[in-house]
């Protein structure tokens, strides 16, 4: 079997092994375009690996863990991120590694190269892939080729590929992978030209930009444009932009770099080149008989093309696929710096001083209807945070998933959430919120007079300055009686804080980090001595980033929580109000509008119906054994306690195992209580987890249906390690 | 669906799906598995198969009726461990001898018509197993129970 062949022999029969790109290639060079060198790996290389390795089946467990559609976009990520590891963990077989070998080391000697992905559904008419799989540029040496010919490969099980292939109705399982490795032509211009205008269809267009075009196929660096008449071949418009950067290969791989001031000043194509880059991208429409979207390059006056492909755009305009939207779920180090500072310097002040300003008005000497507008501004102010926070927030916990990557592509570790060791300890806010409750509850455990008064309710009584901290706490962050940090008084029965203190200050402390260690400076250490120079700098500042990323996925809902308090203390004035006047005709009358606003905003009750045993039925349904991700390592058992509503909270015993749809970060002070965690929402880096992991506690999420089948006093046993739930115990 | 009528119909299609079960009795405590062809009632209440009575299984099971069965779907290839839906059945085994013997067979044999000649000599016993309750495994570790209620 051929694991590797020249484009020169590909055959017209072989699109399937040589994939869209590689077949696209072959069929360019067979024509007498002038495209540089190229091998394809075959599909049936990638067949074969999988095959050997075991990796087909442990690829095929890792997608049927639970039905597909139950996945939510991070466990499909993490679930990307496990198999791409087990890519990177594991070398090609000798057989292959061999032929790769032998062909490759033969046909580039040590000449640097482009290692592309070549699906072989790519390119076709109706779907395209392009950006879903990767593609590295400038990779030199014969270890480094393969390696990224493994990596490649990987990308077919990426998200953004999993989600599209499966919106598509792909069978995934079926999926395969060819590569193309091509000799790297480094242009001092290059481009993208499409044969017919999305947009008109009497026209084309060219786009270009000095340098390498992986910035403008990635969409990083916005090139010059020229719009073109398709009959005539002439040029209609031309828009040139503020040239700052270029993308340029450097030792091992390409870097971003400003551009040099010469260069900035000069359109990187001059009429007439890009009049004959149109001429070649007609001729290759001609030649395969559909509108192309040609990418190509000029190296000392000579037009080279890298790939051309039929315009899919023009196909999927109303078939409505996602796949820009998957793309845009990977944002790179550059956007994520900026969105960074926008929300550190920015978004973060912007919510605190929106808090404490509504903090500072008297809702008690309002009107009723000064009352009424109150509420709708403050829903309006809400509402804005909460668009504000899917919109800029929830996009930067990407830091964390790029990090993740870069280190496991450097440390091939067995774990692929090691990385997440070099992230925890950086001073969350819900942990410092946990701490000084410990503080609080270490104080009852070693005063019993303290902790007598405040079993018996006669907390008046207690230590002045005690009482001191315990309102500073609650001025901090809130009484623990609401879903929002920072409210108060949202229960009836307003002791949910001394419950819970009580309840820590009965067991010894339980301090974040039993696992953490010093295991964290050791990864980091090693982490960092894998790069030298300026790419040590960029290291360091991806792990700054990503501790950013880590810290704020916690703290941003902290502080949209303290606005949405300042809602609810509104609203709970006005149902206070509502509630004291009774029926009287004047009270009643003013009391209308308030009841109108909370009718207009109170959308927030949700449903929720856990099983409950169905009498007279001939069969009683039990869960046993209930499969999520591992998120957090560790084994424990203890008795479940479910988590349907806030309210549950202060029900909260030691050594339970919490259960609730999902860990939010109001509800995390129960956390130091728990034996382990499990939630329905899924992913190795959402809250839960990460909060689970700080108290070194077992953790599964993604249960589907866990708060439904899981009630509170059941025995579980939480393997952190396998991602098991065990229900019940082991009598038949 | 609710959990109940999904696992039911899980273990049905995979009832339908197949002719052989590994049955498991035991003699003073040894466990012993033996293969037999199964045929289970629409109810999921009862599981019949045929054995002569002068083999091991039929002894251990006379001694004590508390058997167990597996059935699953696997067909020897890698993709079982994530294709494969097994299931166990635990119950309580006993001849049948009664008026209802000889619809049971026949529909027994509806089910397997190769047997006939087997399932109907002198010295072959007809058993049926009183299902007390279903472990269905699945993505191969996601366990669910059915217990029948009395």
């Amino acid at each position: 079997m051929k694991w590797v062949i020249s484009a020169s022999e590909v055959e017209p029969s072989d699109r399937p092994r040589v994939g869209g790109k590689g077949f696209a290639l072959a069929r360019l060079s067979a024509g007498g375009f002038s495209v540089p060198q190229t091998l394809c790996v075959t599909s049936q290389a990638y067949q074969e690996y999988v095959a050997q390795t075991g990796l087909r089946e442990r690829i095929s467990l890792e997608l049927h863990r639970k039905e597909f559609k139950e996945m939510r976009w991070e466990e499909i990520w993490d679930c990307a991120t496990r198999i791409r590891n087990m890519f990177l963990t594991k070398t090609m077989p000798s057989e292959i590694e061999t032929a790769l070998r032998e062909t490759i080391e033969r046909r580039f000697k040590n000449r640097p190269v482009v290692v592309r992905s070549s699906a072989p559904e790519e390119d076709d008419k109706t779907a395209s892939f392009a950006g879903l799989h990767e593609s590295y540029l400038n990779i030199q040496g014969i270890e480094a080729i393969l390696e990224h010919v493994r990596k490649v490969w990987a990308s077919l099980w990426s998200d953004a590929a999993l989600l599209y292939r499966q919106e598509i109705g792909l069978d995934i399982e079926r999926s395969s992978m060819a590569v193309v490795i091509q000799e790297i032509v480094v242009g001092e211009c290059s481009g993208v030209a499409f044969t017919c205008s999305p947009n008109n269809d009497q026209q084309g267009v060219i786009e270009s930009v000095h340098g390498l075009n992986q910035g403008l196929v990635d969409g990083v660096i916005e090139p010059d444009r020229w719009v073109l008449d398709r009959r005539k071949r002439t040029i209609l418009d031309y828009t040139p932009v503020s040239r700052k950067y270029w993308m340029i290969p450097v030792n091992d791989g390409i870097q971003m770099t400003a551009l040099p001031d010469e260069l900035a000043q000069k359109p990187p194509l001059d009429d007439r080149s890009a009049r004959s880059v149109f001429e070649m991208a007609m001729r290759l429409e001609q030649y395969f008989g559909a509108p192309q979207d040609v990418e190509w390059t000029f190296r000392n006056d000579r037009l080279y093309l890298l790939q051309s492909r039929p315009i899919t755009t023009l196909a999927s305009a109303d078939s409505n696929d996602q796949r820009s939207w998957y793309l845009s779920l990977h944002r790179s180090f550059e956007n994520l710096k900026g969105l960074r500072q926008k929300i550190e310097e920015e978004l973060i002040p912007a919510m605190i001083a929106v808090s404490d300003q509504l903090s500072a008005a008297d809702l008690k000497n309002l009107s009723d209807s000064q009352l009424a507008k109150e509420i709708r501004k403050r829903w309006e102010i809400n509402h804005k945070w909460v668009n504000i926070y899917w919109e800029e927030f929830i996009p930067f916990a990407h830091g964390v998933r790029l990090f993740g990557q870069v280190y496991n592509d450097v440390m091939h570790p067995e774990d692929p959430y090691e990385f997440v060791d070099l992230l925890t300890d950086t001073g969350m806010a819900s942990l410092a919120r946990n701490q000084m409750l410990e503080d609080l509850a270490d104080r009852i455990r070693n005063n019993r007079q303290l902790a007598k008064q405040i079993k018996n309710g006669d907390v008046p009584a207690a230590d002045p300055v005690f009482l001191a901290d315990v309102e500073t706490f609650i001025q901090r962050f809130g009484d623990l009686s609401c879903a929002m940090t920072g409210g108060t008084q949202c229960l009836e029965d307003s002791g949910p804080l001394f419950k819970i203190l009580l309840e820590m200050a009965n067991h010894p402390p339980s301090a974040p980090g039993k696992r953490k260690s010093q295991k964290a400076a050791e990864f980091k250490k090693r982490f960092l001595s894998c790069f030298e120079g300026g790419k040590r700098k960029q290291a360091e500042e991806l792990l700054d980033l990503a501790r950013a990323s880590y810290r704020l996925r916690d703290d941003d809902n902290i502080y949209l929580g303290k606005i949405e308090a300042r809602l609810l203390e509104a609203v709970q004035e006005a149902r206070r109000r509502i509630e004291g006047r009774g029926s009287e005709e004047e009270g009643a009358a003013v009391s209308g509008e308030l009841k109108n606003v909370l009718d207009d905003l109170d959308h927030r009750s949700k449903e929720r119906s856990p099983y409950q045993k169905q009498p007279d039925q001939p069969f009683e349904f039990r869960p046993r054994q209930l499969i999520g991700q591992p998120a957090g390592p560790g084994l424990a058992r203890g008795k479940a306690r479910v988590i349907e509503q806030h309210s549950d909270l202060p029900d909260f015993n030691h050594g339970e195992v919490l259960v609730c749809d999902a860990v939010d970060p109001n509800m995390t002070f129960v956390v130091p209580l728990a034996a382990a965690v499990v939630e329905r929402r899924g992913g190795m880096l959402i809250h839960g987890a990460i909060i689970a992991r700080e108290y070194g506690l077992p953790c599964v999420t993604g249960i589907p249906d866990a708060t439904a089948l899981i009630q509170t006093g059941d025995q579980v046993t939480v393997d952190g390690y396998l991602g098991i739930v065990t229900v019940g115990t082991e009598e038949l | 669906m609710p959990k109940t009528d999904e696992v039911q119909k899980l273990i049905l299609d995979l009832f339908t799906s197949q002719n052989l079960a590994v049955l498991c009795t035991h003699r003073e405590g040894q466990p012993y598995a033996s293969l037999i062809a199964f045929l289970a009632s629409d109810d999921l209440k009862n599981i019949f198969f045929v054995t002569p009575k002068t083999t091991r299984k039929f002894a251990n099971l006379s001694v004590d009726s508390r058997v167990a069965l597996l059935i699953n779907s696997s067909t020897n290839d890698v993709s079982d461990f994530h294709q494969a839906v097994s299931v166990t059945v635990v119950g309580r085994a006993a001849e049948i001898s009664g008026p209802d013997r000889t619809e049971i067979l026949n529909q027994y044999l509806g089910r397997h018509p190769h047997l006939e000649e087997f399932a109907k000599s002198p010295t072959c016993a007809l058993v049926g197993i009183a299902a007390k309750s279903y472990y269905l495994v699945k993505n191969f570790q996601r366990v669910m129970e059915l217990h029948i209620n009395e």
